[in-house]
């Protein structure tokens, strides 16, 4: 027995000196940032494929659409796209394991469109500490372009939620200028964003906020925040939530018989995903904002950009359904990734974030007027402008001009 | 297994875990920390389910209160991260202990009941103190990092530093098991009259298996935090505990070296599986799960005694059972 304890620690020892001797891992930094060559391009994303939130999943199918439709036609300057997407259920420690995982292990050149406001925190200072365009998040936390001193390598895209917000805010002071409010929001970075965000815009105004409640991502119903809601003296609905429960709050809307000015935010603003599951009749005369076309508004239906969206999702996406927004709304940040890339000086992490720094673009999908522009260090959020919409009989109804944001 | 038979496997366990931060890339060497986090973790739940017999579904919500623990200690008071550890484990030995005196007059079903409200409820519980836990937004903790003088990235550290850790915990474990605590809980969850008439204090011997066991999810914890660097209300679901369980069924139940497959099962099979095919992940990890238990229903501990048996009968060249062997199966040995 002593014998073989003196054999078991020689061989832990030597299996400690051979560790050592081979410490060095050698670091193959062949000069130029990874993930892109003279034939490719690797970008990267983590989105909620499973999980309460999966119905976002479809961006990443209207971006790999897009991403396809470039690659045959000869890709970015001759460099094919590889978009790389893994599932983080919108649980923000699996969203960290994710990003590591494609700039560790896949080597990606950039992480693109990673969405979720909590998931993005949550990889906000790896990502930046690792020097890797961190691009185009799909959230609309106001933070992205707030703090561009520590977080050089991160940009949003979307209007952000105050920007929303304050659309909101100026809708009501012309439509309704006395509007009392009652706001559900979500319990999260995003929810407070926009509910901060209004309640800052509407400080000196007569509207005010008479009630509100919050729920969890993961809690199963809304329907005891929205009765009490609807027991308050609101005449005007904030409806700040993702989009199983914007239909949930619809419902328990029309069932509670509540009848006022119902305002949804731009993220459960889906005509497929929240209001024909409860019944285009209960979302009659409901207000949001857009700031892409609508695939099922004949309006553009004859639109060139529209055209091509339906045939290439035919082609590269077949089992996707073209008419929900989500895919639209991918296509058209992956059209913009796409800009970023082929305003690229040299194929570096640097150069594709001075791109994407000083780009003024229309991207065709997008509302006639609105564009994605930043400056540098003095305009740093891409798209500030929206429109406002109405829900009339089947559609969505686009009401006045294009409303710029003062940020 | 014979002591020199014992010493040999160790050792190139041991071999084998050293040798891991120089031979792959960062991510994998994340991917084999979070496996040590892990194994900690399961090893702790085996002491009480495996060992003592009593069921938990919370064990998530343990590692959860490490987790926080560590990381409200590091972000808002500034704490050594190395001090973190032993406050983890000790809250949540109290917690554990707490917990378990009511807990005792439960057996089988019922304390799983009550186990499994605890891990639905802690989740909630820290989202409602947002004001210390930031909530839904989770919060960001600094990682340890390589200190200067030594060789290593900081990924290689953080590795050796929980391979460290975990070898301390793996050893406790085992010295427990084979000591007074180990007998006792064996021979209650063996037959609680039988044990009682035998001296053993039964109410003592479940509480303090508890409070061990919850403190060793509570270390598993603080050890997450250092790997991951985040923590968030997301991280601790109910799918953690049941994880956890899992991997003390596929590692082995009563197996201190069991602990270690399972966490290599629950880190990676999950992460395969989606890579397989992103829709399908639940269906092919719960059908690699049943596959498993019907080709190893003793866990990956019990795959060498298996191996044996099937020899064995080989030889005689007969399909009876052997029920020497089949004697000594129904009995759980202690180690592997």
């Amino acid at each position: 027995m002593r014998l073989n304890v003196r054999i078991a620690w020689v061989a832990v020892l030597a299996a400690v000196a051979l560790a050592l001797a081979a410490c060095g891992r050698d670091d193959e930094e062949g000069g130029g940032d990874p993930g892109i060559d003279d034939d490719s391009i690797k970008l990267g994303g983590s989105y909620p494929f499973s999980g309460p939130a999966s119905a976002y999943r479809s961006i990443a199918v209207g971006a790999r659409a897009h991403f396809k439709s470039v690659n045959a036609e000869g890709g970015v300057d001759g460099r094919k796209i590889e978009f790389i997407t893994l599932d983080d259920a919108y649980e923000p420690p699996r969203a960290v394991q994710n990003a590591r995982r494609l700039i560790q292990q896949e080597e990606v050149f950039a992480l693109f469109n990673t969405l979720g406001t909590p998931n993005n925190m949550a990889i906000w200072d790896f990502v930046n500490q690792q020097e890797v365009p961190h691009l185009y998040v799909a959230t609309g936390a106001s933070s992205w372009g707030a703090d561009i001193e520590a977080h050089p390598w991160t940009t949003g895209w979307q209007p952000d939620y105050v920007t929303e917000s304050q659309v909101y805010a100026d809708f009501l002071k012309e439509e309704k200028p006395q509007a009392k409010v009652a706001v559900l929001y979500q319990n999260d970075a995003f929810g407070e964003d926009l509910l901060n965000g209004f309640r800052d815009a509407v400080e000196g105004t007569d509207i005010e906020i008479v009630a509100e409640e919050s729920y969890e991502v993961t809690d199963p119903t809304v329907s005891s925040q929205m009765s009490k809601l609807a027991s308050s003296d609101a005449d005007t609905f904030l409806n700040i939530t993702t989009p199983k429960f914007s239909a949930q709050a619809i419902a328990a809307q029309a069932k509670l018989g509540w009848k006022v000015l119902h305002i949804l935010n731009n993220v459960g603003a889906s005509k497929k995903l929240v209001l024909e599951p409860v019944g285009l009749e209960n979302a009659q005369g409901i207000v949001s904002t857009s700031y892409f076309m609508d695939p099922e508004d004949p309006q553009w239906a004859e639109d060139p950009a529209m055209r091509e969206y339906y045939d290439a999702m035919e082609k590269h996406e077949p089992r996707a359904d073209p008419a929900d927004p989500f895919h639209v709304y991918g296509w058209a940040v992956a059209n913009t990734m796409v800009r970023a890339l082929e305003g690229m000086e040299e194929p570096t992490r640097e150069a594709l974030m001075d791109s994407i720094r000083n780009m003024e673009e229309e991207i065709p999908i997008l509302l006639p007027g609105i564009k994605v522009q930043m400056d540098s260090e003095n305009d740093t959020y891409p798209i500030e402008a929206m429109q406002i919409m109405r829900f009339q009989g089947e559609n969505w109804k686009l009401q006045g001009d294009v409303i710029q944001a003062p940020h | 297994m014979s002591a020199r038979t014992r010493a040999l496997l160790v050792a190139g366990l041991a071999m084998l875990a050293l040798v891991v931060p120089f031979v792959f890339g960062p991510y994998r060497v994340g991917q084999f920390t979070l496996v040590l986090v892990y194994a900690v973790a399961v090893l702790g739940l085996n002491l009480l389910v495996g060992y003592s017999g009593q069921i938990s579904l919370g064990h998530g919500a343990f590692f959860a209160l490490g987790a926080y623990t560590a990381a409200l200690l590091i972000e808002k008071a500034s704490v050594p991260y190395l001090l973190t550890v032993p406050a983890a484990g000790v809250l949540c030995f109290a917690a554990g202990f707490l917990f378990g005196v009511p807990a005792l007059r439960l057996r089988g079903l019922y304390l799983a009941l009550v186990t499994l409200g605890l891990a639905i409820a802690l989740p909630q519980l820290i989202k409602r103190f947002d004001g210390l836990t930031d909530g839904t937004q989770g919060l960001t903790v600094e990682q340890p990092t390589a200190p200067g003088w030594l060789p290593l990235e900081d990924d290689q550290f953080l590795y050796l530093l929980c391979l460290a850790i975990a070898a301390v915990m793996f050893l406790l474990a085992w010295n427990m098991m084979r000591g007074q605590l180990g007998r006792a809980v064996k021979a209650v969850r063996d037959g609680e009259i039988p044990a009682s008439t035998l001296g053993v204090d039964l109410a003592a011997a479940k509480t303090r298996v508890f409070a061990v066991g919850a403190a060793y999810a509570g270390v598993a914890g603080a050890l997450y935090v250092f790997a991951i660097g985040f923590v968030a209300p997301e991280a601790f679901t109910l799918t953690v505990s049941f994880a956890f369980l899992a991997a003390i069924v596929v590692g082995g139940l009563a197996t201190i070296s069991g602990a270690l497959f399972g966490a290599l099962f629950i880190e990676f099979v999950p992460v395969y599986a989606s890579d397989v095919n992103v829709a399908l992940t639940g269906v092919i990890y719960g059908s690699v799960l049943i596959a498993f238990m019907w080709v190893l229903p003793e866990g990956a501990a019990g795959l060498p005694r298996r191996l044996r048996e099937l020899a064995a009968r080989r030889r005689r060249g007969d399909d009876e059972p052997d029920t020497a062997v089949e004697g000594r199966l129904t009995q759980r040995e202690g180690v592997a």
